[in-house]
């Protein structure tokens, strides 16, 4: 084997902040590392470094024995050294093509090659099973094709060592499946990887070794097939993590109940006659694909949208007017999908954010005047019982990191006590950590006598916290069983829209329970 | 409806469309490029008016004509340079910048001018560019005098048109200009250095918009005077979002606004009753009007407006 890429000894601080103390690293050619490591472990800074953004304090960077002059992304990209960026480097406006052409050519020239660059990126395409079309513009690609460009970018770039940021963060489950089968693809034919990760499953499935960082170390390295993923979430983590356990249910009353309800998809495929009943004290979890009706139906409960035909009733009632004031004041408390976009407002203040949801209420203003005091206090209430951390009450929210916000946003909707809470991918794109207290939070509501609609497309998570499962496939919801008769592969066939064994499984359930 | 038909089929009305197109296409061209590459610029109108008094000094101070449009598109780019660093290194507000810079190089171009001719009443004269009729393509009936019996500068512009849909469409730089409007961070990642990048094109856009000015004093009038721009910048700023930012219609757009003027201007003198002011209007009510129909479908260049700081998102 060679030695592709070699870390020695790499120490960054960040004033007072120590992001990454003497870590050493190495990559084999035709191998897959994982890095794994929770939020804030030094991760990114780490593969920062290696690419040129930062420039270590101590320590150096070899690609194939040679050293890298630090703090220059252009000397790593020429020995080969190609990153794929969590957040997405592209131009929306351009075409495939141009994006991935920008920079290769001396700025100079006076005529761009299109047709070699055509040919190259095609030929790449067709070797590494990328598709893609070359004159598509980036606005009109889904998140996944989006991601294939940035890859093909590092590889036109001849890159032999690909470096991916927390690829999987913002892909569904299903185009992350696919995502690995290239990245194994692409080891198989001599490229080298590292892929950063707090994701136990992808690590373990898609890895030939793993390195933990934590608080800025290596903590341990262990070849994936001699390690589980008990081992490595207690490395990452530092202690035992245990996702909490779920009580038994105790179902009471109706609080919500869609009946036959069709909606035109609003951003979000449509939903086609979905009818089901969410009891008090209950979790009903709605598994699915991406892209099948859920973000309608976060919508629908929401009060974004109303129902285009059919009904909606809250506690047996059809509301008054379906929008967001009428929905918060019937006591529905939103978690929702996206938390940079619809959850929070990045350059306002955590207090703001905390409140804006409930800022007509005498809590927090009066006669049209904010009271700052009581919506500070209340958010630092907040920020203390929710165990916020990195936040102040009159920071910028966008400097959070993911898992803190989702604390934060769990905190400003389960405050309210809400009868009635959906929670739309609630741990998307979170850490170990982070998921256990999101869980707990939620198991917590549903104790308390809430009822809880959890939209989410991870099997665990589902499974773990559901009391009733039905999935969503085009539109329509299937037949609910309960969490104790699931398995992965049950709920794979109602994922894929064979209902049969599940209809069979809800004949059989006691009527008052569906 | 014969007057219209008069106005419409005369050969003096057409040529002055493209005359007064001319310093819109200059101008409509440099806020283009400024905006490709993700900085709005609205220095332009004082850029102008500097060039246009720049021009005209060099040629009253015994320069000739073309060493006149030089000066003034290095006039231009040395407020450009001023504008880049504000915006795109110190990352300043775009706006207030331009704002600041128009009104800063409008009175500074008033101020050196009367330093140079501290006591003339009536404002001095150069000697302008000349129509030059080119060679056997004037001779065509019609065509040949609207289109080829203009000044040389208004054959630069219509040929400047080509060469920056060029030079964005077909070479890296271009191309790397316009990812830097799109995304900067994209181009950072390939290893060119966005900042330096926008500076040299904002740098290049408002050596344009001199010779926009410039052309103002040394080809269609003779002489300086302060308010001669008269909002020709701005309508520049609307025509390149009429444009949706593609050098082609950049020249459309220039060329329609110019018709208008040319028609408004001389259905004042046919038409009696109407107050004057109402044609004056037109050329801008309808270019509100098409900006309404066009802006709708534009493309804006997504860091537009947005300063880059290394290292943040």
């Amino acid at each position: 084997m060679t030695r592709v890429l070699e870390l020695e000894h790499i120490t960054k601080r960040f004033g007072t902040v120590t992001a990454n103390e003497d870590v050493s690293l190495h990559l084999e050619q035709g191998e897959i590392v994982a890095l794994l490591g929770e939020n804030g472990a030094g991760k990114t800074t780490l593969m920062s470094i290696l690419f040129g953004h930062y420039t270590a304090d101590v320590g150096t960077v070899r690609v194939n024995g040679a050293e890298l002059p630090p703090g220059k992304s252009r000397a790593a990209i020429r020995a080969g050294v190609g990153m794929v960026h969590q957040h997405f480097a592209l131009a929306p406006n351009l075409s495939v093509l141009e994006n991935v052409m920008t920079g290769t050519e001396p700025l100079w020239k006076l005529r761009s090659d299109r047709a070699a660059g055509r040919a190259k990126l095609l030929e790449l395409s067709q070797r590494f099973g990328l598709a893609v079309d070359p004159e598509a513009r980036i606005a009109d690609l889904s998140v996944g094709e989006c991601q294939r460009v940035e890859i093909l970018k590092a590889l036109y770039n001849d890159a032999e060592v690909l470096i991916l940021d927390e690829p999987t963060a913002v892909l569904t489950a299903q185009e992350a499946e696919s995502l690995f089968a290239t990245l194994r693809e692409m080891a198989a034919k001599g490229l080298s990887l590292i892929f950063i990760s707090h994701k136990l499953h992808e690590v373990m499935s898609a890895s030939d070794r793993v390195v933990v960082l934590r608080a800025g170390k290596v903590v341990a390295e262990r070849a994936t097939k001699a390690t589980s993923k008990e081992e490595l979430a207690e490395l990452m983590v530092g202690r035992a993590v245990k996702r909490p356990e779920r009580p038994p249910a105790r179902p009471g009353a109706v609080l919500l109940e869609a009946v036959d309800v069709t909606l035109g998809g609003k951003g979000g495929a449509s939903l086609l006659g979905i009818s089901f009943k969410l009891h008090a004290g209950e979790t009903l979890g709605i598994i699915g694909v991406s892209g099948n009706g859920q973000t309608t139906l976060a919508g629908l409960v929401s009060g974004l949208y109303p129902p285009d035909g059919g009904a909606l009733l809250v506690k047996g009632q059809t509301p008054a007017r379906h929008d967001v004031p009428h929905a918060i004041a019937a006591g529905i408390g939103r978690i929702p999908e996206d938390r940079n976009v619809e959850g929070t407002i990045g350059d306002m203040s955590t207090w703001e954010n905390a409140v804006l949801e409930r800022i007509w209420s005498p809590e927090f203003s009066s006669r049209g005047v904010v009271k700052r005091a009581a919506s500070k206090a209340a958010t630092e209430a907040i920020l203390r019982d929710y165990d916020v951390r990195g936040a102040t009450v009159d920071g910028r929210i966008r400097l959070l990191s993911g898992g803190n916000m989702q604390k934060l946003i769990l905190g400003r909707v389960l405050t309210a006590g809400p009868d009635i809470l959906v929670a739309a991918q609630p741990s998307r794109g979170l850490d170990e950590g982070a998921i256990a207290g999101v869980h707990e939070r939620l198991l917590d509501a549903r104790g308390r006598g809430a009822g809880v609609l959890l939209i989410s497309e991870d099997l665990d998570e589902v499974i773990a916290l559901s009391d009733r499962i039905r999935a969503i496939v085009g539109g329509r919801l299937s037949p609910a069983i309960p969490a104790e008769r699931a398995n992965a592969q049950l709920l794979g066939l109602m994922m894929a829209g064979d209902w049969s064994a599940a209809e069979q499984i809800e004949a059989e359930a006691p009527p008052h329970e569906i | 409806m014969s007057l219209l038909f008069d106005i419409l089929s005369s050969v003096g009305m057409w040529e002055a469309v493209l005359r007064i197109a001319t310093p819109l296409i200059f101008g409509t061209l440099g806020v283009l490029l400024c905006e490709r590459v993700g900085v709005l610029n609205l220095g332009i109108e004082g850029i102008m008016t500097f060039g246009a008094m720049v021009g005209w000094l060099t040629v009253y101070s015994g320069g000739n004509l073309w060493l006149g449009l030089l000066a003034a598109a290095a006039g231009g780019a040395l407020f450009g340079l001023l504008h880049g660093v504000l915006t795109a290194l110190l990352g300043l507000s775009q706006h207030v910048t331009g704002l600041g810079i128009t009104l800063f190089a409008s009175s500074f171009s008033y101020f050196v001018f009367r330093l140079a001719v501290p006591t003339a009443s009536s404002p001095p004269t150069v000697e302008p560019f000349r129509a030059y009729p080119v060679p056997v393509l004037s001779e065509i009936p019609f065509l040949g005098p609207v289109l080829f019996n203009q000044t040389a500068p208004t054959y630069l512009a219509l040929g400047l048109v080509a060469v920056l849909a060029y030079v964005l469409y077909r070479t890296p730089l271009g191309l790397a200009i316009r990812m830097t409007g799109e995304n900067p961070h994209a181009v950072d990642a390939q290893g060119i250095d966005p900042i330096r990048l926008r500076i040299g094109t904002i740098m290049a856009g408002s050596a344009l918009m001199g010779v926009g000015g410039a052309f103002l004093t040394l080809a269609a009038f003779n002489s300086f005077f302060p308010t001669m721009v008269q909002g020709r910048g701005w309508i520049c700023v609307a025509l390149v979002v009429f444009a949706l930012w593609q050098p082609g219609r950049a020249l459309l757009g220039a060329l329609l606004f110019a018709f208008f003027d040319a028609f408004q201007l001389r259905l004042q003198t046919v038409v009696d009753g109407v107050p004057y002011q109402l044609f004056l209007m037109l050329p801008y009510v309808l270019s509100i009007v098409a900006l309404i129909v066009m802006a709708r479908r534009a493309r804006v260049p997504q860091a537009l407006m947005q300063p880059y700081r290394r290292g943040e998102r």
